[in-house]
């Protein structure tokens, strides 16, 4: 019960929208950090993250429409077809419109096991479009959504310090 | 707390599911043009430019660390490797005198055979930009682009062989598909025998694999594989790949050849794009088969009488 009442005003912490704006830039540079060997193979989509936290959070702020917009992005600095990222994008917004409510139930372990059945959703979006064009599926890619799913609790804790009003020095 | 304006009872707009069908929708359609015409290809390239500046801004960590470790390289180490290199410069300029003897040998040799004459090809060089960081693909950029008269279909090499090929050009940047690349196939020749071949990448960055070379095909361990030029794409006699594994199962019709690429296709900073190839003399247009056309033939005399 007590540790019920903080987690419910969180959601209720205010969100500019410079940050968020802000928040989506630094998880497209790292996504675009170069990344090598296995790294490549565990690397976390970072935008994935951090749009479906809004999502989930700022539902009303962050939804299709602007995850759309930042696949596109994706698609033409990672040279892969136009509305590959964009679909992948689309369709994790969309699950994390829907079940913003129940998310926000959870703690944040119960929320990455909600977290990852929609970037693995996300993920073989993106690997269906390649296996349609191209004709093959590297498996090891979906190891990538395991690590993102494993890296929600620590970004979500971040961004949430990151939002908290900070006390004023003069206060008394 | 500003969620005090978003609080209604109405939804503003269409709902979640219409959207995400929108959406997706439009995704699919780009997807599709995307992936038969060449229509998006400029607004591709403004959007290029856009994010070039944030590109370049990720890859500066790593080369200011690379520039730090040049600048800390210790002197024993700067001085092996100037010994080394001054050995190999010896050896080379050895070889090159010999060269130069063979190769005036050979023009004279294709005058007397009035073939045509070998060219030397105008080079230069990019850095690479950075790498993509998409593990379905093998494809690296590099930082010259079509204000440098890069054009996709050239190809890019370095000091040991054949890299990949311009796949793709912006202002200031230029797509390079590696040879290991899945899609990728390049036009050999077996240096020892000749032997005509198409090597295949394998989507693994340190393996090719020859295929439909029957399992009698004369090739062995050790080989390797030049480019053959037949094509007009790639300049003749370009190191590309050694042959490292062969498995010959007479239960399949083809022998399983994997070879690995002999350039540092994931090793170097610099790169070489080779530019104005000869032209080739103009392909034949596809014509029928000489069955065909007899065919047709006494159809239109049928049609006449």
């Amino acid at each position: 019960m007590i540790s019920n009442l903080p987690k419910d005003q969180e959601f209720l912490l205010p969100a500019s929208t410079g940050f968020i704006v802000f928040s989506l830039f630094v998880a497209v540079m790292l996504n675009w950090l170069p990344w090598y060997g296995w790294a490549l193979a565990l690397r976390p989509d970072f935008v994935a993250l951090v749009l479906l936290y809004w999502c989930t959070h700022k539902p009303h702020r962050v939804g299709i429409g602007i995850a759309w917009l930042v696949g596109i992005f994706a698609d033409v600095a990672d040279a892969s077809l136009f509305g590959q990222h964009a679909l992948a994008y689309t369709v994790l917004a969309f699950g994390g419109i829907v079940l913003h409510r129940r998310v926000q139930m959870f703690d944040l372990r119960q929320q990455s096991l909600h977290v990852f059945p929609m970037l693995l959703l996300s993920y073989a979006a993106y690997a269906a479009v390649h296996w349609q064009v191209r004709g093959y599926v590297a498996w090891e890619y979906f190891l990538g959504s395991a690590v993102s799913a494993l890296l929600w609790m620590p970004m979500t804790i971040l961004l949430q310090a990151l939002r908290r009003p900070r006390r004023d020095p003069n206060e008394l | 707390m500003d969620d005090t304006r978003t609080l209604r009872f109405f939804n503003r707009g269409p709902s979640p599911a219409a959207r995400l069908v929108f959406f997706c929708l439009l995704s699919l359609l780009l997807l599709f043009v995307d992936a038969r015409y060449q229509y998006l290809e400029s607004a591709r390239k403004v959007l290029a430019v856009v994010i070039y500046p944030f590109q370049r801004l990720t890859a500066l960590p790593g080369e200011t660390v690379g520039r730090i470790a040049v600048y800390f390289e210790m002197q024993n180490q700067l001085q092996t490797e100037n010994a080394k290199l001054r050995q190999q410069h010896d050896a080379d300029a050895a070889q090159l005198a010999q060269l130069n003897a063979i190769r005036a040998e050979d023009t004279q040799l294709r005058t007397l055979q009035e073939l045509k004459q070998r060219v030397d090809y105008p080079m230069q060089m990019a850095e690479i930009a950075y790498v993509e960081r998409d593990i379905f693909k093998r494809k690296l950029f590099v930082d010259k682009g079509s204000q440098a008269n890069v054009l996709p279909g050239q190809v890019v090499m370095d000091d040991m062989g054949v890299v990949g090929q311009v796949t793709r050009v912006y202002p200031w940047l230029s797509e390079v598909t590696l040879v290991t690349d899945k899609d990728h196939a390049v036009p050999i020749q077996v240096l020892r025998n000749g032997l005509r071949a198409v090597v295949f990448g394998s989507g693994d960055i340190s393996e090719m694999s020859l295929r439909y070379m029957p399992v009698s095909a004369d090739i062995a361990e050790g080989d390797v594989l030049v480019t053959s030029g037949i094509d007009g794409t790639y300049p003749p006699n370009l190191p590309v790949a050694k042959v490292l594994k062969i498995e010959r199962d007479p239960a399949y019709p083809f022998a399983r050849i994997i070879c690995t690429p002999l350039a540092g296709v994931d090793r170097h900073r610099a790169l070489l794009i080779v530019s104005g190839l000869p032209q080739l003399p103009e392909h034949p247009a596809a014509s029928e088969t000489s069955a065909e056309s007899e065919r047709l033939n006494k159809r239109l005399k049928r049609r006449k009488q």
